[in-house]
């Protein structure tokens, strides 16, 4: 477990390094954000002198080499919009992003478990055909799209939920978090369903054929065989067999909607970190864009290493090292 | 007839059993019309080639017959109780607690990802209002009475860490665990080396000797059940077309199809022949000849033969046999 985990810190490092430098690369190629940072009637002199002040001037390998020298003093570079350091900025928004994406989980697991494991136990029934249909129809609307229905049918036509923002923040051990009022709730949960409709139609889709092929096993045929009720058959004996997929897959999709939820997040003007990395993009924000992309590729190593671990609780047949 | 004036009634009586599978390509009739009984305490052998309709008999009697198959008629009385009679609720308090069943496959029965102690525990759990620690001991002593060496240690392994020989002694421990008066196993020792298969016998039928309970061995191996059982059923194609109490079926079969059977069994001592085989294959279920089914593979089919099929002769406990032109007495 020890070596593991020191394997695991090493490809850490080694990804994040891997990361700076092809971001660092690929920024060489967008052009001079000077002047997004100037008026447009500055004169020459007025960007050489931004240009100076924001550390632009020198050439892109000499800037990656400050860039490093200043990651490894724990500096990961100031925003050129805020004037504040990126990655304090990303930290900041980062609650508000976790919190949709969580809820959004959690509403594709809480949905898309019984749908899943029922279409898998009775494949051939109408609720199945139905169940499946319906995936399908969740896999194939983008994000956008549903977020925009939603505020149109729920906000614009029935006004049961507000169409944008976050709304009042409760602060829980220095974290703010809006899901503890009804207020805040309101405003979550537009957003939150957004998001999770793609999630859930691939877990349930996942869920459905794994049900499938356990189900098949002689073991469950065994349990059936001692007595065992049809619920237990299915979640005890079924449904902790088709876990070892769901749990890659869902590593995968949390890790995807932490770093991708952007859509979701400007179309609901939601104050997270997809909205800042846009924004950043708009503005040239660099330091913020390579602080994001290094962030996003730390989470989905340790989304990994969670993954790892939770093959070894599902199943004793893993052992990680 | 036997000597009691009264007789106590079977534990099981199987009539006229028909479990039927509606598919694409026809009704399969893989038990067609079975009757068999099994007594108290009784050894009761179901044999036949595969695709014979052996196990379906088995899963008939647990009503584990998912779609597209069904049972399409007759009655399985368990205790009197017509068990085709009964809701999924009532079933669960049958399966395992009064007929515990035991599969082929050691290595696939037991649920990967719980401990054996936990899936032994489960059929107390279900079946028993024991508590923990009482629940505890018992499995303790089951696995023991199966010979698994230190079992208080191994109750907390999961089925990996066990051997083919040994899962299948867990199964047998966990259909035994909770009392069933009836076991049924189906191929149980097929998987298993052939220095074990003898073990495992010995072993199941010590375990339902000592409850009084009574087993259906379910296998394609006469050797091992002309050992073991009391009473041979013997299937083709769905059909039983030999019962009767073991030592006559073994030694005075009556259907061509029995004696062939024997005949394809190796015997030791005897000089070195090549052994007989059963000419052709078992045919498509769905396309049954009409009249005896094992009339396109039996030397002495006559015309009669592939015209109609053949009753199944005889009282409930004597010697049947559904063949026009049974055997007489073999000379061993």
């Amino acid at each position: 477990m020890f070596g593991y985990v020191i394997k695991r810190a090493f490809q850490m490092v080694l990804v994040l390094w891997a990361v700076s430098v092809l971001v660092f690369v690929m920024m060489s190629f967008t052009g001079d954000p000077t002047y997004m940072m100037v008026p447009l009637d500055a004169t020459e002199e007025q960007i050489a002198q931004a240009r100076r002040l924001l550390g632009l001037d020198h050439s892109h390998l000499t800037q990656y080499r400050l860039f490093l020298k200043n990651v490894l003093q724990g500096d990961f570079g100031r925003s050129f919009v805020f004037r504040q350091p990126a990655n304090s900025l990303i930290l900041e928004r980062l609650p508000a992003t976790l919190e949709i994406v969580f809820l959004a989980m959690a509403i594709a697991l809480v949905v898309a478990i019984p749908l899943g494991v029922y279409a898998g136990a009775n494949p051939k029934r109408a609720g199945s055909h139905a169940v499946m249909a319906g995936s399908l129809v969740g896999i194939s609307l983008p994000g956008f799209w549903v977020g925009m229905v939603l505020i149109f049918v729920f906000a614009v036509k029935l006004q049961l939920f507000p169409s944008s923002g976050r709304g009042p923040t409760q602060e829980v051990f220095g974290i703010r978090v809006s899901f503890l009022t009804w207020e805040g709730l309101r405003h979550i949960i537009l957003p939150a369903v957004t998001l999770s409709i793609g999630t859930l139609a691939i877990l349930m889709r996942i869920i459905r054929a794994e049900m499938m092929e356990v189900m098949r096993q002689d073991f469950v045929r065994f349990a059936r065989a001692k007595g065992v009720g049809q619920r237990g058959v299915l979640f005890r004996h079924g449904l902790k067999n088709a876990l070892i997929p769901l749990v890659t897959v869902f590593g995968l999709m949390l890790g995807d909607l932490i770093a991708f939820a952007t859509l979701t997040e400007t179309i609901f003007a939601w104050p997270g970190i997809g909205k800042l990395l846009v924004d950043s993009i708009y503005r040239g924000d660099r330091p913020v864009i390579v602080v994001y992309l290094m962030f996003v590729a730390l989470m989905f190593v340790v989304v990994n290493f969670a993954v790892d671990v939770l093959y070894a609780l599902i199943d004793p047949r893993i052992k990680i090292r | 007839m036997t000597a009691h004036p009264m007789p106590p009634s079977p534990l099981l009586q199987v009539r006229d059993l028909r479990t039927w599978f509606d598919t694409f390509g026809g009704v399969v009739k893989a038990v067609d019309g079975a009757s068999f009984d099994v007594g108290r305490g009784e050894i009761v052998g179901l044999v036949g080639e595969s695709g014979g309709g052996k196990s379906m008999v088995g899963y008939s009697i647990m009503r584990l017959i998912d779609p597209p198959g069904r049972i399409a008629g007759g009655r399985i009385l368990f205790d009197g109780t017509d068990l085709c009679g009964l809701d999924e609720r009532a079933l669960r308090k049958i399966r395992g607690r009064e007929i515990a069943m035991i599969f082929q496959d050691p290595m696939t029965a037991l649920n990967p990802l719980y401990t054996i102690g936990d899936q032994l525990d489960e059929m107390l759990r279900l079946h028993t209002g024991l508590s923990a620690r009482e629940r505890r001991l018992r499995c303790i002593e089951m696995l023991h009475e199966v010979g698994i060496p230190q079992p208080e240690a191994r109750l907390g392994n999961y089925p990996h860490q066990f051997s083919g020989g040994m899962r299948q002694r867990v199964v047998i421990a966990i259909a035994m665990i909770a009392g069933p008066r009836l076991l049924i196993a189906d191929e149980p020792t097929t998987a298993l080396d052939v220095t074990i298969q003898a073990q495992l016998l010995r072993l199941m039928k010590h375990a339902v000797e000592k409850r009084g309970a009574s087993l259906i061995l379910i296998t394609h191996d006469l050797a091992a059940v002309s050992q073991m059982a009391d009473r041979i059923v013997v299937l083709y194609c769905g059909r039983i077309v030999e019962r009767g109490r073991a030592r006559d079926v073994i030694e005075r079969p009556r259907h061509p199809y029995t004696r062939g059977l024997l005949d394809s069994i190796p015997h030791q001592g005897l000089k070195r022949r090549r052994l007989s085989q059963i000419p052709g294959t078992v045919p498509d279920i769905r396309k049954l000849p009409p009249g005896c089914a094992f009339a396109p593979r039996c030397p002495m089919a006559a015309p009669v033969c592939r015209e109609s099929a053949p009753n199944l002769v005889g009282g409930p406990s004597g010697h049947a046999v559904a063949c026009h032109f049974p055997l007489e007495a073999k000379a061993a």
